[in-house]
Formats: C-alpha cells, sequence, structure tokens
C-alpha cells in the first residue's frame, strides 16, 4: 500500500527533475530579458554589454546598488540604476532608472512591485506624462534638487489617492541618483564630465 | 517594532480573507453559526502555525541546500496533509475534549488554501523563523477575526428578509464585500511603526 | 452504427455541457472561490488562471483515472494530491519561463491550484470512477466552466473599474469605480453574479 505511494512519489519527483531541467534555461533567459529589456528602455543606444560591466556602487547610507553602464564606441552615454525601496504602500517596489551623464533623469520603469492595481500600480506610466509636467521625472536634473512630492514640499505631484507609493518611488529614484552621482564621480575621466561631477558634489553637501 | 509591523499588517492591513483571498472556502463554509467559526478558527490557527514551521525548517534543511526548490509545492502539501492527520491522532489521545470540539473541521483543513499559502509567503518573504512564526500566529488571528466578525453577521442575516435570488451565497458574498471595505481603512496605519 | 455513434457524441458532448452549465464550478458548485475571487481584476488575469487550473484538472482527471486500478484505497487521497501537485508545479516552472509577466500577476494562486477543490474534487468524484477518454472530458467540461466564470467576472470588474475589457477601453478611466479591482468588488461582483446565474438556471427550468 505504502510501496504504491511512494513508487507514485519517486516517479513524479523523477519526472519533475527533467522538467525543471527543461525549464531552468528559459527561466533564466526570461529574467534576463527582462533586465536587459528595461536598460534598453531607460538609456540611449549603447553598443557594449550593460549587464556583464555592472558593478555594485554605494549609496551613503550603507547600502548599494547595481549600476549598468551603457557606451557607444567606448563613450559612455549614460547609467541605468537598479534601485528600490522598501516603504511602497505593500512592500517593495524595485525600478530601474536611466540617467544621462548631465545628472538628468532619461526614464525609468519598474522592474516589480506589489502596489493596489488602478492606484498605486499607476506609477508605470505616472511619472513619465509628458503632458503633464507636473507629475513627470523625465529630463528632471537631480543635482539641483532631490525630488519630493508636492505635499512634502517637491516638485512632484504624487499619484491620486497614492501618495506613499509615490513617495517610495521617488525615493528609489533619490537612491539611483546617489548610487550615480559615485559612479559617475569614479568612472568619469574628461574634463567635460569632471565638471558635472562638481556640480552635483555641490549639490550633494 | 518590526515585529508589531509584522502583526499589525498580518491581522488589519493584509487580512488573509479580506485582501490576501486566502481561505475562503472554510470562510464561506462554516461561517454560519458562532460556534462553529470559533472552532474552526481554534483549528486553523493550530495547523498554520505548526505547518508554517514544519515546513520552513524542511525548506531552508532540505529543499534549498539540495536544490530542490521544484519540488516545493508538492513537499509541502504532503507536509500538511500528513501533519492533519497527525494532529487529529494525537489530539484523540491526548485531549478528548479539545478533539470534540475541533475534530469535524480537521479534515477540512488540508484544502484550506490558507494553510498551504501561508507555508509558501514566508519562504517568499524571506522571513527568519522567528518571524515566519509570528506571522503565522497573527494571520491565524486575522482569520479567526474575520471568521467570528462574518458569523455573528451572518446569524443576524438569516433571520432577514433577502431578494429570493440573492439569498444564501449571494448575499453573504456582498457582506463580505462591505466588511473588506471596511478593512481597507485600516490600509496605511502600519506606516505608524516603521 | 452511425447512431450509436451520435449517441456517444452526445453523451461526450454533455460531460462537457455539464462541466459549463449544470454543475459550474465557480456559479453552481461554489469551489475554488479563493482563485476566483483572487485574481480576477482583469479579465486576461481571470482567463489565464482559468486555463492553468483547466490543464491540471484535464491532465490529473485523466492521470487518476488512468491509475484508479493501481491505487489502493487507503492512500487514494494523498496519492491524487501528489499527482496533482505534480501537474501543478509543471504549470508553474512552464508559466515562470515563457509567459513570467503572467506568472508575476497571478503569484501564489499558481502553486495554490494544488488546493483549488475542484481539482481534488473531480478527481475523487469523477475520475476514480470512469475511464480515461470520459475523464479528461469532464476536465474540459469543468475547466472550460472555472475559465468562463472567471473570465467574466475579470471582466466584469475590469469593465466596472477601470472601463476597460481586457485592456480595450469601453469608456473613460474616470467613470470607473475604482472599487471594483480591489478586494471588496471582488466579493460584491462574485455576489451580484451568483445571483444572476441563479435566476436564469431558475426560469429555465
Amino acid at each position: 500500500m505504502f510501496l504504491s505511494l511512494l513508487t507514485i512519489c519517486l516517479v513524479v519527483a523523477v519526472l519533475l527533475a527533467q522538467v525543471n531541467k527543461l525549464t531552468t534555461g528559459p527561466i533564466a533567459e526570461a529574467k534576463a530579458k527582462k533586465l536587459e529589456d528595461a536598460i534598453k528602455e531607460v538609456v540611449p543606444d549603447f553598443d557594449n554589454n550593460p549587464v556583464a560591466d555592472a558593478y555594485l556602487m554605494p549609496t551613503g547610507n550603507g547600502d548599494s546598488l547595481l549600476v549598468y553602464p551603457a557606451l557607444k564606441n567606448n563613450e559612455i552615454v549614460g547609467y541605468a540604476v537598479n534601485s528600490n525601496s522598501n516603504n511602497g504602500f505593500s512592500g517593495r517596489i524595485d525600478i530601474m532608472v536611466g540617467f544621462d551623464t548631465q545628472s538628468k533623469v532619461i526614464n525609468y520603469a519598474v522592474l516589480s512591485h506589489a502596489e493596489t492595481p488602478g492606484l498605486g500600480s499607476k506609477m508605470g506610466e505616472w511619472f513619465k506624462n509628458n503632458d503633464k509636467p507636473k507629475q513627470s521625472i523625465i529630463g528632471k536634473d537631480l543635482s539641483k534638487r532631490q525630488l519630493h512630492v508636492s505635499s512634502d514640499g517637491g516638485d512632484i505631484d504624487a499619484i491620486t489617492a497614492s501618495t506613499i507609493t509615490s513617495r517610495a518611488f521617488l525615493e528609489a529614484v533619490n537612491k539611483a541618483y546617489a548610487a550615480y552621482m559615485n559612479s559617475d564621480a569614479e568612472t568619469s575621466a574628461t574634463s567635460t564630465n569632471k565638471n558635472n561631477e562638481e556640480k552635483g558634489d555641490n549639490s550633494n553637501e | 517594532m518590526e515585529y508589531i509591523g509584522i502583526i499589525i499588517v498580518a491581522i488589519f492591513v493584509n487580512n488573509i480573507v479580506f485582501a490576501q483571498f486566502l481561505g475562503i472556502c472554510p470562510f464561506l463554509g462554516v461561517s454560519k453559526k458562532v460556534d462553529t467559526a470559533i472552532g474552526m478558527s481554534l483549528a486553523v490557527a493550530f495547523v498554520l502555525t505548526i505547518a508554517t514551521i514544519v515546513t520552513f525548517i524542511l525548506q531552508k534543511g532540505v529543499l534549498e541546500p539540495f536544490n530542490l526548490q521544484y519540488l516545493q509545492t508538492i513537499t509541502f502539501i504532503l507536509v500538511i496533509a500528513a501533519l492533519v492527520q497527525m494532529v487529529e491522532i494525537v489530539l484523540k489521545k491526548v485531549s478528548p475534549s479539545l478533539y470534540q470540539a475541533l475534530g469535524v473541521f480537521l479534515p477540512l483543513i488540508t484544502t484550506n488554501c490558507a494553510i498551504l499559502g501561508v507555508a509558501i509567503l514566508v519562504i517568499q518573504k524571506d522571513y527568519t523563523l522567528v518571524q515566519s512564526v509570528i506571522f503565522a500566529i497573527a494571520t491565524s488571528v486575522g482569520f479567526a477575526i474575520a471568521l467570528i466578525i462574518f458569523s455573528g453577521i451572518r446569524e443576524q442575516l438569516s433571520l432577514t428578509k433577502v431578494p429570493k435570488s440573492m439569498e444564501g451565497v449571494p448575499i453573504a458574498l456582498v457582506t463580505a464585500g462591505i466588511i473588506a471595505m471596511a478593512f481597507m481603512g485600516f490600509s496605511g496605519i502600519d506606516k505608524v511603526f516603521q | 452504427m452511425r447512431r450509436k455513434e451520435t449517441i456517444a457524441m452526445n453523451s461526450n458532448l454533455k460531460i462537457i455541457i455539464n462541466g459549463i452549465v449544470k454543475e459550474n464550478p465557480t456559479f453552481v458548485l461554489l469551489l475554488g472561490m479563493c482563485p476566483t475571487l483572487a485574481t480576477t481584476s482583469s479579465a486576461i488575469n481571470g482567463m489565464s488562471m482559468g486555463l492553468a487550473t483547466m490543464f491540471v484538472l484535464i491532465a490529473a482527471n485523466a492521470v487518476v483515472s488512468l491509475l484508479k486500478n493501481l491505487i489502493p484505497d487507503m492512500v487514494r487521497i494523498p496519492a491524487y494530491i501528489v499527482i496533482i501537485a505534480a501537474f501543478v508545479t509543471v504549470v508553474e516552472m512552464v508559466m515562470n519561463a515563457y509567459v513570467p509577466a503572467l506568472a508575476d500577476s497571478l503569484g501564489i494562486f499558481i502553486p495554490l491550484i494544488v488546493v483549488n477543490c475542484i481539482v481534488l474534487g473531480r478527481a475523487e468524484s469523477f475520475a476514480s470512477k470512469n475511464n480515461v477518454f470520459s475523464s479528461a472530458l469532464d476536465g474540459i467540461g469543468i475547466g472550460l466552466g472555472f475559465t468562463l466564470a472567471l473570465t467574466l467576472l475579470g471582466a466584469v470588474r475590469e469593465l466596472l473599474g477601470t472601463g476597460k475589457i481586457f485592456s480595450l477601453s469601453i469608456f473613460p478611466e474616470n467613470f470607473g469605480a475604482l472599487l471594483f479591482v480591489l478586494a471588496p468588488g471582488a466579493f460584491i461582483a462574485l455576489g451580484f453574479l451568483i445571483a444572476i446565474f441563479n435566476n436564469l438556471q431558475k426560469s429555465k427550468s
């Protein structure tokens, strides 16, 4: 009696191991593709492999983020920063933020979140709506000032009825900027980038 | 502080029934009387807590070291089924009075998705063992609160005149929807504890 | 001869129709309520959940029916659970590999198909007493009934909540009552749908 149950369990385990072997490849590929798509979305055209060139950068608060440098003809055209916040309405939010070499936000992509559908989940489009400059973060220069929602004295309008989500999202963007600042300071060798870096340093103080 | 946050979220903000939609079958099935609701909540709390501990140890001790995560679903459900049987046998021997109170509910618990749901959730949330136990207990309290409130309302509801086609489950579901709306009012209170 | 065939055809069709109408798992049997409420925030999510469950139903029904004489009566429930869990794991792995976004939005409710009372219920009440072919047909019928119910509920909630069906705009989003996408709307919409289904059934008979 138990023998037959055991046999079923064993057969099932072996079959599942096979399916697992078949699907681990595609699962890893799907994950890598998601990451690559997010990077492509947030930085200009590049010809290197940002995932292979990625490095960890401290944000200054004891945390470090993965920074993906985008190069074209061996020149830096932008950085994609994989940032996150644990203060979302329903926990963690993961985003990818792209910066150009002038501290400006090029674009962003939401990687994963558990926010309320129809409310907090709108963050995927809300902050890149260029028809409404008061809520868009695209093109914002973070070296001038950090991003905050308008109810906290900042200049970004929060998502309607989702201030907590908006705060967490902007916190993640600011965190990404901190990591970007540190990495830009390290990698830039040309003088034009130096200027830019000094400007950024001033604002950080 | 961190534990208080977990407890508040599990009971009120992300209530297992009204926000997570786990354990709906017993929620609708055994909520006609307050007494049975209390019995069911106790049985669920008992099994849920033990199952979470056992599956957590199995996951960290066996499945992860041997890279067998793909057997998670199958292992967890078998453990839960076996556990329910064992609890039934042990209770019968050790405490016949408790067995009499909970016995009828135990067989129903294997297919209660709250148990398997919580076991998987604590792994997904990357909790430690202590956090998992606290989460499991708080979730059971949330389940109990939901079930007992609901059964109280349904006792009243059975005396009320309800349109013919809404009788039974439909009106119960609409009632649950209104309670869920009330529970939405708790959202955000956990931020006070951070 | 031909007559026999049409009778067989009819009884096959009957098994399928039975699952969709007379024993509709959601509206009549009231089983599998957790995924029904949790995954129907949009029509597409509801439909995918239904299809995933349908696959498990068909496969588990067929295998249980195939092995019904080999499994001792004493251990039949654990054996059924193992078989069901195996197919659920397969669905989970395949979805993670090929439709990762969908797998993300259904989340924990994919592994929870295991404890969906419909699947175990059909294995016990139908597949363990009938031949492989009609068991598979029963899986198709019940699975279709479940899928249709979830798609309908998802469509109703998506339409009332955001003015869209399958992401196609029917009316402007601002007129939607977001409540229907959130948790309370799930309960309320399902309650009214069951009432309507009951009424239709009654007026027919």
